[in-house]
């Protein structure tokens, strides 16, 4: 695409290095292009279920890992979890065969889009209940602080999650203990179909921990620098033993809730006009092209590596055998306790 | 080769759609996320999105088409240096048809469920001292005991550190293991049963407490979609050891929220193992087994029954096995099954019906799941006849799992349809009569037994 020039640079913008900004490319990009592909096959019926795709949200957890101590920190989610694993490095071809329902999926096909965990890379999931890792999150905060391992829990939840209880229940005992917990608020503007505003008295969801005594801020979730600058700050606050930290990034779905979204709710202009103007991804390709961190060729290079991965994550996650029907039995109990 | 594209389903259960608008015309290059068309059906809108870079080679089926069933071809794409003559005139097959739609679901019957054997208490060392101890005493010995053993384990809930617990039974614990590991929690069941959780998670071996089991239905959600399901969604790789404990069911005059028993409600969740101990040796045993579990346990305690004492082996550590129930007394004209504090009611039953001549034979299940099932039936095929006994509601009871297995497993051996003692179908009263007629009575157990064995 033509050379687009970068915005002049406004103050305070924290910037990043150009490995960063390279690698933040590369990880949103392949969120990117795994999503539309997992849209088009969910669309040729090999993903069943429900699929909902992480389009548009990219920078989000892109920002806060390159924050985080990668495979040290837990992170946690709701169900929109592919973009996670990918930046916390599971295998693509691991979260795709899940998708599809097949031996080789990261849950052996029993746990489907929403539910893939890794205890290697401390990732907790991939969790289907609207709120329920906030809970979830605040434990795997309690398990740190009890080790004194140094590390520390990130909980990624939405708009939508941000009403429910059990995280009201979760800060509180957050704040009590001061416990090593992030708290990230995706802020799409929709739960499901129901916007911020029909559904929250306090729509900055940034003052959800004020009662508490939780600092919280509001972050361009579109901006990957300002993401990461934000998650650096609330994640050194809860290492160093401050306790808990809110962000509340504003960011957008491009796509609907899930793949079977009537999208009768927002207009096309609106979602049109959040592409043109704040998408994560031609944010940082403007920024490299303009400071010549990567030239066309780079990208092109990028580009070709990125589908290669998807390719063969796809060609596996289709090729792959159904779970033997003998799994059906399997990992109900551990400990010989049979199924 | 052109690049096919498909007509996409918006959900599973898609059939066919409506194609409403193409936003792209032969020889527009496209790229990934462009939109190509618009389709509808009656519940939604969705746009098709390139998936590849390329341009517009044919459009096979015009905007407008009503009815055009999923994963028809609807155009081509040509990659780079292709042109328009290598696109197929007509609308090609599907490419790669059993590549690139879901497999039919596998025809072949389920497996058979394997079976779970359990093992049998262990042998005693000839000659132990036994010591009278309450179940809370016992409660209490097997959380430290636990506790002093695995720095790993730690009892979370309401007052059970300074208050030293509602019920008493975290009594000392604060004083011998210190406020990091036995913690006051606000009252917010559903947060700390999910907290708990968490940390199961990353390793650690929760207890948690809750004041009574009616306080966690406010957290149910995270005992059976958070922990009993994970190792499966995780396809084995995540564990939740965690033991979910408090006292279940009926106090005295306490009312209806706070006098229900969930033996059935848990014990119907795979993934989840349930006890319901009676005796005070099982209470610790089993409590310790719990503990150690890599498995999230569900385990009920009764209230009335913490005050009660019984023989305790003095050993140095006392494990019973998870999921064997206990032959409490060996008969051979009925089979009594209960648990907790149903097995009150069967005892004393048991008593007057051996001195009025009946040779009952009395089965504490002690684990409800996994349950041993093996152990009633091979009773069930001595005596022809059994009798239930539990606090529980009728409806879909331990007891309609239990006659549901015997009548499947070992029918030709009944003399006498089986009998189920249960709660009351009623929430439970306040006012004290009433609350005594609710539940069930050792009176309610000898007439079952009189009914399944044609005394009367």
């Amino acid at each position: 695409m033509a050379r687009k020039p970068a915005d002049k640079p406004k103050a305070n913008i924290p910037e990043l290095t150009k490995d960063q900004e390279l690698a933040a490319f590369r990880d949103m990009l392949l969120i990117r292009r795994f999503e539309e592909k997992a849209g088009q096959m969910y669309g040729m019926g090999l993903i069943g279920g429900f699929c909902h795709l992480y389009i548009g949200q990219e920078a989000v957890v892109t920002g806060v890992t390159m924050a985080s101590h990668k495979g040290k920190d837990a992170q946690i989610t709701g169900y929109r979890d592919h973009g996670h694993m990918l930046v916390m490095g599971l295998d693509p071809k691991g979260v795709m065969a899940e998708l599809t329902g097949r031996q080789g999926g990261l849950s052996k096909g029993k746990g489907g889009s929403m539910h893939m965990f890794s205890n290697e890379h401390r990732f907790y999931g991939g969790n289907g209940i609207v709120g329920a890792q906030v809970s979830l999150g605040t434990g795997l905060a309690f398990a740190s602080k009890y080790r004194g391992d140094n590390t520390v829990s990130i909980s990624y939840f939405g708009d939508g999650a941000s009403n429910q209880g059990q995280v009201y229940e979760s800060f509180n005992m957050a704040k009590l203990w001061n416990l090593p917990a992030v708290y990230i608020i995706e802020n799409n503007r929709y739960g499901m179909g129901t916007a911020v505003t029909r559904a929250s008295g306090q729509p900055n969801l940034s003052l959800r921990g004020v009662s508490f005594g939780i600092e919280g801020e509001q972050v361009d979730g579109m901006d990957v620098r300002m993401v990461h600058d934000a998650a650096k700050r609330a994640i050194e606050h809860a290492r160093s033993g401050k306790g808990p930290y809110i962000l509340e990034m504003l960011t957008y779905r491009y796509r609907g809730h899930s793949m079977s979204d009537p999208a009768k709710y927002r207009s096309k202009d609106e979602v049109s006009t959040m592409r043109a103007e704040h998408d994560p991804i031609e944010q940082v390709k403007a920024r490299i092209l303009d400071k010549r961190y990567g030239d066309e060729d780079w990208f092109k290079a990028v580009e070709a590596e990125i589908r290669a991965i998807v390719t063969e994550a796809a060609d596996f996650a289709t090729a792959d055998t159904e779970p033997a029907p003998a799994e059906l039995y399997t990992d109900v109990y551990v400990d010989g306790l049979g199924a | 080769m052109p690049i096919t594209i498909l007509m996409p389903a918006l959900s599973p259960t898609m059939e066919e759609g409506k194609l409403a608008k193409w936003l792209v015309k032969p020889g527009d290059a496209v790229k990934p996320g462009d939109v190509l068309a618009e389709i509808e059906t009656d519940k939604a809108t969705m746009e098709v999105e390139s998936v590849d870079t390329g341009t517009v080679g044919e459009i096979f089926v015009s905007e407008g088409t009503e009815a055009v069933k999923v994963n028809t071809p609807i155009a081509t794409l040509l990659a780079e240096g292709e042109d328009a003559s290598a696109s197929p005139k007509a609308a090609p097959a599907p490419v790669a048809a059993p590549a690139t739609t879901a497999p039919a679901p596998t025809a072949a019957a389920a497996p058979a469920q394997p079976g779970f054997t359990p093992q049998n208490d262990p042998d005693l060392p000839a000659g132990v001292e036994m010591v009278e101890i309450t179940v809370r005493q016992a409660l209490n010995e097997a959380m430290a005991e636990e506790m002093r053993r695995d720095g790993d384990v730690f009892v979370m809930g309401e007052e059970v550190a300074e208050y030293q617990g509602a019920y008493k039974i975290t009594q000392g614990l604060l004083q011998e293991f210190g406020e990091r590991r036995v913690i006051d929690t606000p009252i917010t069941e559903h947060g700390f049963a999910g907290l708990g959780v968490g940390a199961a998670f990353a390793g650690l071996r929760p207890i948690i407490e809750f004041m009574t089991w009616n306080f966690a239905m406010q957290a149910i959600d995270q005992i059976i979609n958070s922990a009993a399901k994970q190792l499966y969604m995780s396809g084995g790789q995540v564990t939740a050891p965690i033991v979910f404990r408090g006292p279940n069911g009926a106090a005295s005059r306490v009312g209806a929220q706070h006098s229900q028993d969930y033996s059935s409600w848990y014990s119907s969740v795979p993934g989840l193992v349930v006890i319901a101990p009676y005796s005070a040796a099982d209470a610790k045993g089993l409590l310790k087994a719990a503990i150690r579990s890599n498995n999230p346990v569900v385990f009920l305690e009764n209230e009335i029954l913490y005050g009660t004492t019984g023989l305790v082996p003095k050993v140095d550590d006392f494990v019973l096995p998870i999921g064997k129930a206990r032959i409490a007394r060996e008969g051979k004209d009925v089979t009594i099954v209960s648990f907790s504090m149903g097995m009150r009611y069967a005892t004393q039953a048991a008593e007057k019906l051996v001195a009025a001549g009946v040779d009952v034979e009395l089965i504490d299940l002690r684990t409800l799941r996994p349950m041993d099932s093996a152990t009633v039936i091979a009773s069930v095929k001595k005596t022809g006849r059994l009798v239930t006994v539990e606090e529980g509601w009728p409806q879909s009871g331990i007891g309609a799992e239990l006659v549901a297995r015997v009548v499947a497993e070992a029918f030709d051996y009944l003399d006498a349809p089986p009998v189920r003692v249960t709660g009351k179908d009623v929430p439970m009263p306040y006012a004290a009569n009433l609350e005594k007629l609710a539940l069930p009575s050792t009176d309610d157990v000898i007439a079952a037994v009189n009914a399944v064995t044609y005394r009367s």
